[in-house]
């Protein structure tokens, strides 16, 4: 079937001709152990001749020892990976296997069917041809059959093989398949599915797998192995309008300025009018360079260098256009979020977002619903997490080239990235631009914060105390902003008091509230910043992304975070309000220091210690801070 | 590789090359200090000629770095910068696979030595030649797989990777490994070998070698620091290596396959796999898996 050894004993040289010429094909086989997802895989990798000896002698040992065969080869066991996954018995992450036969090369994404795993389903769905949904002739239709099928759909893939295994343990009883394939085909026309082949089959007895059942000889359709290597691959990439996504500038020298990336959708073409994005200039293609010379074109897929006939500014994340089609602009958008982290999504808060080549800054408005991934009804929910998935809008902190994800996954899909931890926290799939943002121009005015710190004599700024509660922040604020008074120093001063009883009094204390807390309170104080005054803000402000938001706001310079620095005993001991000692008895949720984290500040611009140093002290070093910084005059 | 597109569709090993110059891109691209690893094995061989593709006409933008364990003959001048890092503990203690067994010697010479390189050189970003095909816990291994700033890999702290959409980004102190070759498999490799004619060294071809039979693997004796057990005599026998990644701890194969389509042949009608022949995979079960965790390649 897959290598034929005689071709390869007999003429090498024509053996590798013809398989210099093969295809790929990419797809995701979708099920769970009971399906007999790893025991398809196994024999699959076995019929193409890819297990050797010694992993036969390893998996008969094996068969033997932890099968469930009953002492038959247990194809499932020359799949799973990691040790940990083994002594549990179940596969827990992505797995890629390979094998060839005489037309195609196929790589599987091997990914486990339960719920909690939706993350891998559709990591390795993201990258697929073709879907492979297997279900037990035994029990038919299933939650997660409807589940994998939405999910495919979801990330476009819509090209189905439905695999109806073990038709050994009902007979291969011709009505058992009929009813499954009709119920099926019904439930994924709903979706938007019609591509779907279904099979008969039992990966463990070997019936339609590489050859024709005699079990089965009312199924006329193709065996599987048939079906995968004669599908025809036609790939919308080819079709849609041409995008390169720029990776990196490649100038070796003063006479030399190429760019390079991949063609990620249609026909790249020597002479070619293209327009850069998001600038919008236009030039023409010069040459398409490759280390073996020089292309006429470059189709989809195709990794190459361009150069263009004019001197443009082009730099990584810039996505080279056909420019009769180029793809849209925009920096606020509703998208699929596939939430992918134990860290729930904290709408408002700053994430990045890699889309293409490209890395920019973005926060997420809550939810305006949660897809049910069993039953796909839409459900209200503040927030997503883990193996979630929801509508958002996305707000960028700059515009970005897109298209919608069902006209170009490359273009159209992103990733989040957690700022601190540098983790990929989720993907989604781009819907289309929010015209809003659009619409809302800064005023240009002709008082500037310049003439107004002219005016007053002094720089603004923006004083960040951070710290437990009860380390002292508000008696060093409070001092800082007498002595800053007694300067003739225009100030005021923010804190939980006093936005906690109005603007903030809709949130509560849930990590959620926390960062729209912040947020808010960083966004009155930039307004203040920009009025000229010296603003301080004390807040026990626990997670580092929020305090490098408020940060970020403002010009450098203006931002001066202080630390309150005082052990928890020693917070606990001094407990102002009885706060402490309320949350120890557990009237205090998600009270910070006893149930919920503090992210100390790694660099701060001060950094107080409160057992050690007083008030007074502590309001010298901010002092000199700010004088230092040219906020107050030397 | 044929810059030909027949019927307007890249074949399986057109995808492959561009997807590796897509990786290597990127990881240029999102990192500092980038370096790649360099043995003399195919797959090393076979990465370097794709680099070389990536950035043409630019030279390489990473130098190349070899751990040298001391054994490996080094293939001459190859005009590119390049550094070689002996781990000075193993030199001083005199560490040996025949002394102290396949285990500690891999892990003084090429962990140890690997991770001391990459601190000493203060590298964010390395390419190594790794590919999914070769041994089951390799599966799920991630293109950009992220280490800690004890160079260790936790399998729960690895990034999902979707699309052609890379994270390089890493905290101070971390850095990522980055396997170009991925989704290549061994008869991948040789093909492309041979559609671009890429040299290979000699060691993969059949010779007359001086060889010992030792618990069922050939072990080529090269030099005195190979010493014989009571009862061993080396022979000269016509044999030659599937893999160089660990020599010596690799055993040798009869063979009289000479030249490339003999040995491309011989792969493709073999019945045993290609990690066979490693001694550090046999040592203990989920043994690559536990090296992968300290910081093995």
């Amino acid at each position: 079937m897959a290598h034929s050894s005689e071709l390869i004993a007999k003429d090498i040289d024509e053996y590798l001709h013809q398989h210099q010429h093969k295809s790929l094909l990419r797809f995701i086989a979708c099920g769970s152990v009971d399906d007999g997802k790893s025991t398809l895989i196994g024999r699959l990798l076995y019929e193409s001749q890819l297990v050797f000896d010694d992993h036969l002698a390893a998996l008969e040992a094996d068969s033997k020892r932890v099968g469930t065969q009953g002492g038959d080869l247990d194809f499932a066991l020359l799949l799973d990976g990691l040790t940990a996954e083994r002594e549990q018995g179940i596969t827990i992450d992505v797995a890629y296997r390979f094998f060839s036969t005489e037309r195609r090369k196929f790589i599987v994404a091997d990914t486990p069917g339960h719920e909690q795993y939706t993350r891998n389903m559709v990591t390795g769905a993201s990258t697929a041809d073709l879907a492979v949904i297997l279900v037990d002739a035994r029990k038919g239709l299933l939650t997660q059959t409807r589940r994998h099928s939405y999910l495919v759909s979801l990330i476009g893939v819509h090209r189905i093989v439905l695999a109806v295994n073990k038709m050994d343990l009902m007979g291969y009883d011709r009505d058992v398949f009929d009813a499954i394939e009709a119920e099926y085909r019904e439930f994924a026309a709903r979706l938007g599915l019609t591509d779907i082949t279904c099979i008969p089959m039992s990966a463990l007895r070997g019936d339609n797998i590489t050859e024709p059942s005699p079990n089965t000889p009312w199924y006329t359709g193709p065996t599987f192995m048939e079906h995968i290597e004669t599908v025809e691959l036609e790939d919308l990439a080819h079709t849609r309008p041409m995008r390169l996504p720029v990776q990196w500038v490649n100038r070796p020298d003063l006479d030399f300025r190429g760019f390079a990336g991949t063609v990620v959708s249609g026909t790249l073409r020597a002479g070619q009018r293209v327009r850069i994005l998001p600038s919008g200039t236009e030039s023409t293609v010069a040459r398409i360079v490759t280390f073996d010379g020089d292309l006429e074109e470059a189709i989809a897929h195709q990794a190459v260098t361009v150069t263009l006939a004019d001197e443009v500014d082009v730099s990584r994340g810039d996505v080279i256009c056909e420019a009769r089609e180029p793809a849209g602009v925009a920096d606020q958008f509703e998208a699929h979020v596939v939430w992918m982290h134990e860290q729930e999504m904290l709408p408002g808060r700053p994430y990045l977002l890699k889309t293409g080549t490209r890395t920019v800054g973005a926060t997420f408005s809550a939810p305006k619903y949660r897809v049910n991934v069993n039953t796909l009804e839409h459900q209200a929910a503040p927030t997503l997490g883990l193996n979630e998935i929801g509508v958002c809008n996305v707000a960028l902190d700059r515009a970005v080239p897109f298209d919608p994800y069902t006209e170009n996954r490359d273009t159209g899909g992103f990733i989040v990235i957690d700022r601190m931890t540098n983790n990929t926290v989720a993907a989604g799939l781009l819907h289309f631009a929010l015209r809003r943002a659009e619409n809302i121009h800064w005023h240009a005015v002709d008082v500037t914060k310049e003439s107004r710190a002219q005016l007053n004599g002094h720089g603004p700024a923006m004083v960040w105390f951070t710290g437990l509660s009860g380390s002292g922040k508000s008696t060093i604020a409070n001092l800082l902003e007498k002595r800053l008074h007694a300067l003739g120093v225009r100030t005021y001063l923010l804190d939980g008091d006093n936005v906690r009883h109005g603007l903030n009094r809709d949130l509560g204390f849930t990590d959620a509230d926390r960062v729209e807390n912040i947020r808010r309170v960083a966004e009155v104080g930039r307004l203040m910043v920009d009025a000229g005054l010296v603003v301080l803000a004390s807040f026990i402000s626990p997670f580092a992304a929020e305090r490098r938001m408020a940060r970020e706001m403002l010009e450098p310079g203006e931002f001066c975070e202080v630390f309150v620095d005082a052990p928890l005993q020693v917070a606990e001991q001094r407990d102002p309000k009885g706060l402490y000692a309320k949350a120890r008895r557990g009237e205090l949720p998600n009270f910070t220091g006893i149930d919920s984290p503090y992210e100390a500040p790694e660099s701060p611009e001060v950094h107080v210690n409160t057992a050690e140093q007083d008030p007074g002290q502590a309001v010298d070093l901010v002092l000199n801070h700010l004088r230092a910084a040219g906020v107050l005059p030397a | 590789m044929t810059t030909n597109i027949e019927h307007t569709r890249l074949t399986h090993l057109q995808r492959l090359e561009a997807e590796s110059i897509h990786i290597m891109r990127e990881a240029v691209a999102e990192s500092e200090r980038p370096v790649m690893l360099y043995s003399i094995g195919k797959d090393s061989t076979v990465m370097l000629h794709l680099a070389r593709k990536a950035f043409h006409p630019a030279p390489l933008p990473f130098p190349l770095l070899r751990i040298d364990t001391t054994w490996e003959r080094m293939a001459e001048e190859i005009g590119f910068e390049f550094i070689t890092y002996v781990n000075p503990e193993c030199v001083e203690k005199g560490i040996n696979p025949f002394d102290h067994g396949s285990s500690l010697h891999t892990d003084m010479w090429k962990t140890e030595g690997l991770k001391q390189a990459l601190d000493h050189y203060r590298f964010d970003l390395a390419f190594g030649g790794a590919r999914r095909d070769e041994e089951k816990s390799r599966a799920k291994e991630r293109v950009f797989s992220l280490r800690s700033a004890q160079h260790q890999w936790d399998p729960k702290q690895q990034r999902p990777e979707l699309w052609r959409i890379y994270n390089g980004r890493k905290g101070p102190g971390e850095s990522v490994r980055v396997f170009p070759l991925s989704n290549w498999t061994e008869l991948d490799v040789w093909q492309y070998i041979w559609l671009e004619n890429i040299e290979i060294v000699p060691l993969y071809f059949a010779a007359p070698r001086p060889v010992v039979e030792r618990e069922g693997n050939l072990i080529m004796v090269e030099d005195d620091r190979m010493r014989l057990l009571p009862g061993e005599t080396p022979e000269t026998r016509s044999v030659r290596f599937r893999t160089l990644g660990c020599y010596p701890l690799t055993g040798a194969i009869e063979s009289t396959a000479d030249n490339l389509t003999a040995i491309i042949r011989e792969m493709l009608l073999t019945t045993s796999s290609e990690r066979q022949g490693r001694m550090i995979d046999h040592d203990q079960d989920g043994s690559m898996e536990k090296k992968k965790q300290e910081g093995y390649f």
